[in-house]
């Protein structure tokens, strides 16, 4: 059925092991090569760290699964090296209708906000994202990425984890020290690890349909409340790549979903759909071409840990949300992203492993503010109650006429990050030092247009991966000397770790950057970043002098209105757990 | 006291970091006020709570206005 995408067949290799017959020992093993399992591979693999990273399938994603990558999802995935293929394949919208019954009760235009590098969201189909995710991995000499080898066994001893890996060819053993289990909301690692994963089922069905359409159809956003079409339900319409446009209808907890499925069914249903948005009965009906029909359920529930001993849970295999503001691959690929940079600390020895509880710490908070976010939507869309139903159709009709009722419209609350305010590796404000705006501890960093040498660039393609001190002024040649004093050159560092007079604490890295009103360089090797519009500084509230203390996830850790050493080691030490 | 027709909800010393945030916080305590009541219980609880609301606002012509908004769109 499907027109527009082949799918790609992966390679399979015989493992080397399975003639040798000996144990393969790794730090790091990933289960599951889908989005999230790929980018906490490339994300360990740009951390320095060798990964093998298996699946017991050898293609992508099949069929129609996640639609949307939000701002923060593509801006870790310019960190993984496909955040460019992502966004040119990808189709990005602005325009969102909101029907309700036959009419139109309001639509908005999500004019991106001008000065960011990536857009809110853009749509595209999952099996593209993994793609350009594979072959980023395949690419790369330190991830071993293995197709169709299979876990059929997990056990913990001591600090080593031993996986049984079952292939075409016969069965091998690894052990690893850490293995990272990204193998779908099923998880079997969680299943054989005898752990719980807990929340409810949403006692309803939705249809999925993708459709070619074979004339121009607007990019937008599509949403019904009880449409006369379908009626006492809610339908979605997204445009994705390669002109697919993706509907999901509501179907109800009774439907049947096998005869939902059939074509005789879900063709009328869409013949309707368009029908409606055309206005007009006696135009001629568009055409289109089914490429995709599946019914769905879903759970929103989440492990009450996400690591068990030397087992790390990421994505669907940790916690699951209805489908509604797309959180799913989205918050998964921000869990990579969390992840990394402590396990990397971890295996170096320059942290301890309680560093990786604040890995579940933060993650669950995350999480927990997803399943919030979405239960909202879901409990919106779909009315439990009379009651329910009829605030959620007075507020439907308000909406026409009040901004305060469109407000209260709740088709889904796109995806954000999460603000980590409340997590332990956050340094607070000293007192006395105030801040406007919203970059607080525990924020992720907002963007904002640099230039570096001459070329135009952005802020967050300048920092992360490793810990990094911003430094503002207002000229290079006005920089405090203490900045100079704590800041070492890369080379000084890379060769003598903390012998070069930079602030180092537990040979953790620590990168300066200046950010500058006014155009120049600072020398030692630093790099100075202008702000020729002054919009960096006002999104950090940054004045000459501010210092922001930014995690290798683009998390605000620390800040201050002057820089004072012993206080960035003191906040290092807190921001992984050295303190 | 003119009818506010603007989003206008908040909670003391919580920060947003999201504008549709504080309207969900309450929409949700809404909704979850009627889990587990009947149909008439929750006409009831709706009524009780207009004259809460109500009493608190106290300026009739406020509350004309919004009788009137709300009256338009029935």
């Amino acid at each position: 059925m499907l027109t527009t995408y082949i799918y790609p067949k992966f390679e399979y290799r015989t493992p080397p092991e399975i003639a040798s017959g000996k144990t393969l020992k790794v730090p790091v093993v990933v289960v599951g090569a889908g989005p999230v399992g790929l980018g906490a591979a490339l994300d360990l693999e740009q951390q320095g760290v060798p990964v093998l990273l298996l699946d017991e399938d050898d293609t992508v994603s099949i069929g129609s699964r996640g639609v949307c990558y939000a701002k923060r999802a593509l801006e870790i995935l310019d960190r993984y090296g496909v955040g460019d293929a992502v966004c040119s394949k990808g189709v990005s919208w602005n325009v969102g209708r909101t029907f309700f019954r036959e009419q139109e009760v309001y639509n908005f235009n999500l004019v991106p906000e001008p000065d960011h590098h990536r857009p809110g969201m853009v749509n595209l189909q999952q099996y593209y994202l993994e793609e350009y995710l594979a072959a980023r991995a395949a690419s790369r000499p330190n991830i071993d990425l293995r197709w169709r080898n299979k876990i059929v066994s997990v056990a913990q001893t001591g600090k080593t984890v031993t996986l049984k890996v079952e292939t075409e060819d016969g069965f091998y053993s690894v052990e690893t020290d850490w293995l990272i289990a990204a193998d779908g909301a099923r998880s079997p690692i969680r299943r054989m690890l005898g752990l719980d994963i807990e929340g409810k089922i949403f006692m309803d069905r939705f249809l999925i349909a993708d459709v070619v359409m074979k004339a121009d159809f607007p990019a937008e956003r599509w949403f019904w409340f009880d449409p006369p079409f379908h009626p006492g339900q809610s339908v979605l319409l997204h445009k994705q790549a390669d002109s697919v446009f993706r509907i999901d209808f509501q179907l109800g907890w009774d439907a049947d979903p096998e005869e939902a499925k059939k074509p005789e069914n879900v063709l009328p249903r869409i013949k309707a759909m368009l029908g409606a948005f055309d206005g007009a009965v006696d135009k001629p009906a568009r055409e289109f071409e089914l490429e995709w029909v599946s019914v769905y359920t879903f759970q929103c529930r989440r492990m009450g840990s996400f690591n068990h001993g030397r087992v790390l849970f990421v994505g669907d295999a940790a916690h699951q949300v209805s489908p509604f503001g797309a959180r799913g691959a989205n918050s998964g690929l921000q869990d990579a992203d969390n992840l990394g940079w402590k396990l990397k600390l971890v295996l170096d020895g320059k942290a301890p492993e309680k560093l990786l509880d604040s890995y579940s710490e933060e993650r669950i908070f995350a999480a927990d503010e997803n399943l919030v976010n979405s239960t909202r939507s879901t409990d919106f869309i779909t009315p439990k109650s009379k009651a329910s139903r009829t605030f959620r159709n007075a507020v439907l009709g308000l909406a026409k006429d009040h901004a305060f009722g469109r407000a209260l419209v709740n088709s889904g609350r796109l995806s954000v990050p999460a603000f980590l305010t409340t997590s332990s590796l956050n340094t607070p404000d000293c007192a006395g030092d105030t801040f406007a705006g919203r970059m607080v501890p525990g924020a992720p960093m907002d963007d904002a247009p640099i230039i570096e040498n001459c070329d135009a660039g952005w802020l967050l393609n300048k920092v992360g991966k490793e810990f990094v001190l911003l430094c503002f002024v207002d000229d290079p040649k006005s920089l405090d000397p203490a900045v100079l004093a704590v800041s070492s050159a890369p080379s000084a560092r890379d060769t003598a770790p903390g012998s070069a007079g930079g602030i180092t604490f537990a040979d953790i890295p620590l990168r300066t950057v200046v950010v500058s009103r006014k155009p120049g360089t600072v020398g030692g090797g630093i790099p100075t970043l202008e702000d020729p519009r002054g919009i960096a500084a006002q999104r950090y509230d940054a004045k000459p002098g501010t210092v922001y203390l930014l995690r290798p996830d683009q998390h605000v850790a620390a800040r201050w209105r002057s820089l004072d050493a012993a206080k960035v080691k003191a906040a290092v030490a807190r921001a992984t757990c050295n303190a | 006291m003119a009818l506010n027709l603007n989003p206008n909800f908040s909670e003391v010393g919580k920060r947003y970091f999201n504008a549709y945030s504080p309207g969900d916080d309450f929409y949700e305590m809404l909704i979850n006020a009627h889990r587990d009541l009947s149909d008439e219980q929750s006409e009831l609880l709706n009524a009780r709570l207009i004259l809460l609301l109500a009493n608190h606002i106290g300026d009739i012509g406020t509350l004309r206005e919004a009788l009137n908004v709300a009256r338009e769109g029935v």
